[in-house]
Protein backbone atom coordinates (compact mmCIF):
# COMPACT_ATOMS: atom_id res chain seq x y z
CA UNK A 1 0.00 0.00 0.00
CA UNK A 2 2.85 2.37 0.87
CA UNK A 3 4.65 1.53 -2.40
CA UNK A 4 1.46 2.06 -4.41
CA UNK A 5 0.81 5.36 -2.60
CA UNK A 6 4.40 6.43 -3.26
CA UNK A 7 4.05 5.98 -7.04
CA UNK A 8 0.61 7.58 -7.27
CA UNK A 9 1.52 10.59 -5.14
CA UNK A 10 4.80 10.99 -7.04
CA UNK A 11 3.07 11.13 -10.44
CA UNK A 12 0.24 13.39 -9.24
CA UNK A 13 2.63 15.79 -7.52
CA UNK A 14 4.79 15.97 -10.68
CA UNK A 15 1.69 16.63 -12.80
CA UNK A 16 0.16 19.27 -10.55
CA UNK A 17 3.15 21.38 -9.47
CA UNK A 18 5.87 23.11 -11.45
CA UNK A 19 8.89 23.41 -9.15
CA UNK A 20 10.69 20.47 -7.54
CA UNK A 21 10.24 21.90 -4.02
CA UNK A 22 6.48 22.24 -4.53
CA UNK A 23 6.34 18.73 -5.99
CA UNK A 24 8.12 17.28 -2.94
CA UNK A 25 5.77 19.13 -0.56
CA UNK A 26 2.60 18.01 -2.35
CA UNK A 27 3.98 14.48 -2.85
CA UNK A 28 4.70 14.13 0.87
CA UNK A 29 1.24 15.43 1.79
CA UNK A 30 -0.46 13.09 -0.68
CA UNK A 31 1.60 10.11 0.50
CA UNK A 32 0.71 10.85 4.14
CA UNK A 33 -2.97 11.28 3.27
CA UNK A 34 -3.09 8.04 1.24
CA UNK A 35 -1.38 5.96 3.94
CA UNK A 36 -3.36 7.50 6.82
CA UNK A 37 -6.61 7.19 4.84
CA UNK A 38 -5.84 3.55 4.04
CA UNK A 39 -5.22 2.72 7.71
CA UNK A 40 -8.36 4.56 8.89
CA UNK A 41 -10.51 2.88 6.19
CA UNK A 42 -8.98 -0.49 7.04
CA UNK A 43 -9.96 -0.15 10.71
CA UNK A 44 -13.45 1.10 9.80
CA UNK A 45 -14.01 -1.92 7.53
CA UNK A 46 -12.58 -4.21 10.24
CA UNK A 47 -15.23 -2.96 12.63
CA UNK A 48 -18.05 -3.57 10.15
CA UNK A 49 -19.71 -7.00 10.44
CA UNK A 50 -19.36 -8.04 6.77
CA UNK B 1 -13.28 34.36 -26.15
CA UNK B 2 -12.32 34.43 -29.83
CA UNK B 3 -9.09 36.23 -28.93
CA UNK B 4 -8.21 33.61 -26.30
CA UNK B 5 -8.89 30.79 -28.80
CA UNK B 6 -6.72 32.50 -31.40
CA UNK B 7 -3.92 32.98 -28.84
CA UNK B 8 -4.01 29.27 -27.90
CA UNK B 9 -4.02 28.26 -31.58
CA UNK B 10 -1.06 30.55 -32.28
CA UNK B 11 1.02 29.10 -29.42
CA UNK B 12 0.14 25.46 -30.21
CA UNK B 13 3.05 23.18 -31.06
CA UNK B 14 3.01 22.00 -34.71
CA UNK B 15 3.66 18.37 -33.71
CA UNK B 16 1.06 18.12 -30.96
CA UNK B 17 -0.25 14.69 -32.00
CA UNK B 18 3.25 13.27 -32.52
CA UNK B 19 4.11 14.50 -29.02
CA UNK B 20 1.02 12.74 -27.64
CA UNK B 21 1.97 9.51 -29.44
CA UNK B 22 5.52 9.73 -28.06
CA UNK B 23 4.17 10.48 -24.57
CA UNK B 24 2.01 7.35 -24.75
CA UNK B 25 4.75 5.10 -26.19
CA UNK B 26 7.48 6.16 -23.75
CA UNK B 27 6.20 7.60 -20.46
CA UNK B 28 7.59 11.12 -20.05
CA UNK B 29 8.81 11.43 -23.65
CA UNK B 30 6.19 14.08 -24.44
CA UNK B 31 7.37 16.33 -21.62
CA UNK B 32 11.02 15.76 -22.56
CA UNK B 33 10.19 16.75 -26.18
CA UNK B 34 8.51 19.92 -24.90
CA UNK B 35 11.58 20.85 -22.85
CA UNK B 36 10.08 19.97 -19.45
CA UNK B 37 13.06 17.87 -18.50
CA UNK B 38 12.46 17.39 -14.80
CA UNK B 39 8.84 16.31 -15.26
CA UNK B 40 9.73 14.05 -18.20
CA UNK B 41 12.48 12.30 -16.25
CA UNK B 42 10.22 11.85 -13.23
CA UNK B 43 7.55 10.17 -15.37
CA UNK B 44 10.18 8.14 -17.21
CA UNK B 45 11.33 6.66 -13.89
CA UNK B 46 8.08 6.42 -11.91
CA UNK B 47 5.65 4.95 -14.46
CA UNK B 48 7.76 2.09 -15.92
CA UNK B 49 8.94 1.27 -12.37
CA UNK B 50 5.34 1.01 -11.19
CA UNK B 51 4.53 -1.18 -14.21
CA UNK B 52 7.55 -3.40 -13.43
CA UNK B 53 6.43 -3.66 -9.80
CA UNK B 54 3.03 -4.85 -11.04
CA UNK B 55 4.68 -7.60 -13.10
CA UNK B 56 6.93 -8.51 -10.17
CA UNK B 57 3.82 -8.86 -7.98
CA UNK B 58 2.53 -11.42 -10.52
CA UNK B 59 -0.12 -9.17 -12.03
CA UNK B 60 -1.65 -10.03 -15.38
CA UNK B 61 -1.67 -8.24 -18.73
CA UNK B 62 -5.31 -8.73 -19.64
CA UNK B 63 -6.33 -9.80 -23.16
CA UNK B 64 -8.91 -7.91 -25.22
CA UNK B 65 -12.11 -9.88 -24.77
CA UNK B 66 -15.36 -8.60 -26.24
CA UNK B 67 -17.42 -11.06 -24.22
CA UNK B 68 -15.97 -9.77 -20.92
CA UNK B 69 -16.38 -5.97 -20.90
CA UNK B 70 -14.52 -5.48 -17.60
CA UNK B 71 -11.55 -7.53 -18.83
CA UNK B 72 -11.60 -5.43 -22.02
CA UNK B 73 -11.48 -2.23 -19.97
CA UNK B 74 -8.58 -3.55 -17.90
CA UNK B 75 -6.78 -4.49 -21.15
CA UNK B 76 -7.30 -0.93 -22.38
CA UNK B 77 -5.85 0.45 -19.14
CA UNK B 78 -2.87 -1.95 -19.46
CA UNK B 79 -2.29 -0.71 -23.01
CA UNK B 80 -1.89 2.81 -21.60
CA UNK B 81 1.62 1.80 -20.48
CA UNK B 82 2.91 2.09 -24.06
CA UNK B 83 6.11 0.33 -25.16
CA UNK B 84 6.79 -1.30 -21.74
CA UNK B 85 3.49 -3.17 -22.26
CA UNK B 86 4.65 -4.56 -25.61
CA UNK B 87 8.09 -5.46 -24.23
CA UNK B 88 6.40 -7.37 -21.39
CA UNK B 89 4.19 -9.16 -23.94
CA UNK B 90 7.21 -10.08 -26.07
CA UNK B 91 9.07 -11.44 -23.04
CA UNK B 92 5.95 -13.43 -22.04
CA UNK B 93 5.74 -11.55 -18.76
CA UNK B 94 2.39 -10.67 -17.30
CA UNK B 95 0.79 -14.11 -17.52
CA UNK B 96 -0.40 -13.52 -13.96
CA UNK B 97 -0.87 -16.15 -11.29
CA UNK B 98 -4.37 -15.79 -9.81
CA UNK B 99 -3.52 -18.01 -6.82
CA UNK B 100 -0.63 -15.73 -5.81
CA UNK B 101 -1.32 -13.58 -2.75
CA UNK B 102 -0.08 -10.50 -4.59
CA UNK B 103 -2.05 -11.09 -7.84
CA UNK B 104 -4.69 -8.38 -7.28
CA UNK B 105 -2.05 -5.93 -6.03
CA UNK B 106 -0.03 -6.56 -9.18
CA UNK B 107 -3.09 -5.88 -11.34
CA UNK B 108 -3.75 -2.64 -9.44
CA UNK B 109 -0.15 -1.49 -10.08
CA UNK B 110 -0.25 -2.30 -13.82
CA UNK B 111 -3.70 -0.80 -14.43
CA UNK B 112 -2.98 2.36 -12.41
CA UNK B 113 0.36 2.90 -14.18
CA UNK B 114 -1.44 2.69 -17.55
CA UNK B 115 -4.20 5.10 -16.49
CA UNK B 116 -1.70 7.58 -15.03
CA UNK B 117 0.30 7.47 -18.27
CA UNK B 118 -2.90 8.45 -20.08
CA UNK B 119 -3.18 11.44 -17.72
CA UNK B 120 0.43 12.31 -18.53
CA UNK B 121 -0.42 12.20 -22.26
CA UNK B 122 -3.32 14.63 -21.66
CA UNK B 123 -0.99 16.93 -19.72
CA UNK B 124 1.54 16.82 -22.59
CA UNK B 125 -1.31 17.70 -24.98
CA UNK B 126 -2.25 20.73 -22.85
CA UNK B 127 1.37 21.89 -22.70
CA UNK B 128 1.76 21.42 -26.47
CA UNK B 129 -1.41 23.45 -27.04
CA UNK B 130 0.02 26.29 -24.97
CA UNK B 131 -2.58 25.98 -22.21
CA UNK B 132 -0.05 25.35 -19.43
Amino acid sequence: MVLFSFFVSGVFATLMRETVAEQFRLGARLLGAFVAGGIVLGWLLYALPL
Amino acid sequence: MATATARVAASAHPYTYAICAAAWAVPGAGHLWLGRRQKGLSFLVLLPLMFACGLWLEGRLFPFEVTEPLVGLMALADLGNGIPYFIAQLLSLGAGRPVAVTYEYGNAFIITAGLMNMLVVLDAFDVAQGRK
